[in-house]
């Protein structure tokens, strides 16, 4: 949109955004009071969401985009970025939130999608948007559609960090394997990918995704932060591992110093000390395949 | 300064934020660029850029590394300083905001998030003092600094709101030149700020 002179909306300024998120941690919040928490911890953003993923999964039922009066509230407490969630091609709820002047919006795999087959139209918002993804191809179809920030999907609220390793794997290692190959296996690539060809080239001859990169997905305590970090990830979404566990500030401010120093081993030994209990985890075999999250999105 | 002959040093604050597409520029400029996480990163640097990110967050980070005092004991001693957005909100001596910690290095006050939240972030092509042609400015929740004091030098503004300034040893803007590839506000800082002559 342009106004005397000032372009709003341009993929530049909306993946910008992302750019400035790097290297911090965004957290979920349920309301004011653990928005101001993550803030005074150092959050980069904060999530805002009516239940965190650990209670989604244990209360059941459809999960939707969270009361315009709590996003409101959470908006009006904290100075630093306010994400929130909408459902997986739900473009009304995309709208509202647009409406309430989020800064960014995650078409998220975690509430219940709204559409079996498509994902929102991306380039229609002035608001950026992140979209989940667990392998190069879904990372680079979103980022088709308009997605400025990419993130990893892991098992949302089980506090076990394995698919999130396997996600990010996944993504950097194509990442890795499309920077080998050459121009005229770039088209078949494509098709195997499943994605946009542009993308696809621009990949390979970048050596990285055109957006920033974060991790999400069942990160519960400093190493694990650290440990993503170090597998490529640009920043780390935190959901219920902070406010699911004993002393939600520390662990809070514990994360985010891990996050800045994850190459530093002394100091991600320093913050983990006497953390106090982390959340309780689950056994990626005790999910049921309908309790799968990661599979949702297409 | 160590090693690598005698290529000038440009410290970038790496503690959170856009830093890799500061140390990407310079690298370009054929100016050394280091990433600054502790005190003793500072040694025999050229120069010192405070980047784009979360002003809140970088600065705990500054107090909790000792880099807030580092970064001001390297300034009072006419070191250089070049602040975008985050930055900039850092190097005010006062916020219209909630208290946070600031550098405090240039008599200005700051609004934070000053054009509005994300949806109304924006590009603009800016008038820049010194400059033959217009620059692309890429705002991005941007502030700008409200009043300025004596000593601080307008580079521009928008309807009045300063988005550009500089002191003696310190340059600040409002917006990113780091994700454009307009390379002026970079070679202005080397060459008026830090007082680097290119040879290329």
């Amino acid at each position: 949109m342009a106004e005397n002179g000032q372009l709003t909306g341009t993929f530049r300024v909306k993946s910008g955004m992302a750019q400035m998120l790097k290297g911090g941690v965004i957290m979920d919040v349920v309301d004011a009071e653990q928005a101001k928490i993550a803030e005074e911890a150092g959050a980069v953003a904060v999530m805002a969401l009516e239940r965190v993923p650990a209670d989604i999964r244990a209360d059941g039922g459809v999960a939707r985009m969270s009361d315009p009066e709590k996003i409101l509230e959470i908006e009006e407490a904290v100075t630093i970025p306010v994400m929130a969630k909408a459902r997986i091609g739900h473009f009304v709820e995309a709208q509202v939130l647009q409406a309430l002047e989020v800064d960014y919006i995650d078409e998220s795999e975690v509430l219940t999608p709204a559409d079996e087959a498509h994902h929102v139209d991306k380039w229609a918002f002035d608001v950026p948007f992140v979209c989940g993804a667990t392998n190069l191809g879904e990372a680079l179809r979103r980022i088709g559609e308009g997605a400025a920030m990419i993130r990893s999907k892991g098992e949302a609220g089980t506090g076990n960090v394995v698919e999130a390793v396997r996600h990010m794997r996944a993504i950097v290692g194509g990442i890795r394997k499309l920077a080998t190959l050459g121009p005229e296996e770039l088209m078949t690539e494509a098709k195997n990918l499943q994605a946009p060809y542009e993308l696809v080239k621009w990949v390979s001859e970048n050596g990285r995704l055109p957006v920033v990169l974060f991790t999400a997905g069942g990160i519960a305590t400093p190493a694990d932060a650290a440990l993503m970090m170090q597998l490529g990830a640009d920043g780390v979404f935190v959901g219920s591992g902070i406010f699911k566990s004993g002393d939600p500030a520390r662990r809070a401010q514990a994360i985010v110093r891990a996050t800045t120093h994850y190459k530093d081993a002394k100091v991600v030994a320093e913050v983990s000390r006497g953390l106090g209990e982390a959340m309780v985890g689950k056994e990626m075999g005790d999910l049921t395949e309908g309790e799968r999250l990661a599979v949702r999105g297409w | 300064m160590a090693g690598n002959g005698d290529r000038p040093k440009v410290g970038i604050l790496a503690l959170q934020g856009d830093f890799r597409e500061h140390c990407q520029v310079f690298d370009e400029l054929g100016v050394e660029a280091v990433e600054v996480r502790r005190h003793e990163d500072l040694e025999g640097l050229a120069g010192v850029v405070v980047p784009g990110g979360e002003s809140t967050t970088i600065g705990r980070m500054m107090v909790e590394s000792g880099l807030l005092d580092g970064i001001r004991s390297y300034f009072y001693k006419g070191g250089p300083v070049w602040g975008t957005c985050a930055g900039m909100v850092l190097a005010a001596s006062a916020t219209t905001g909630p208290r946070q910690p600031l550098l405090g290095l240039m008599n200005a006050l700051v609004e934070r998030n000053g054009f509005g939240r994300q949806v109304h972030s924006f590009e603009a092509d800016l008038d820049v003092e010194g400059f033959d042609a217009p620059f692309t400015g890429v705002f991005i929740r941007a502030p700008f600094f409200e009043d300025v004091g004596p000593g601080v030098e307008v580079l521009s503004e928008i309807d009045g709101r300063v988005v550009a300034a500089r002191g003696e040893n310190i340059l600040v803007t409002a917006f990113h030149p780091e994700l454009t590839d307009d390379r002026r506000f970079h070679e202005y800082f080397l060459r008026e700020v830090c007082g680097i002559e290119r040879s290329q």
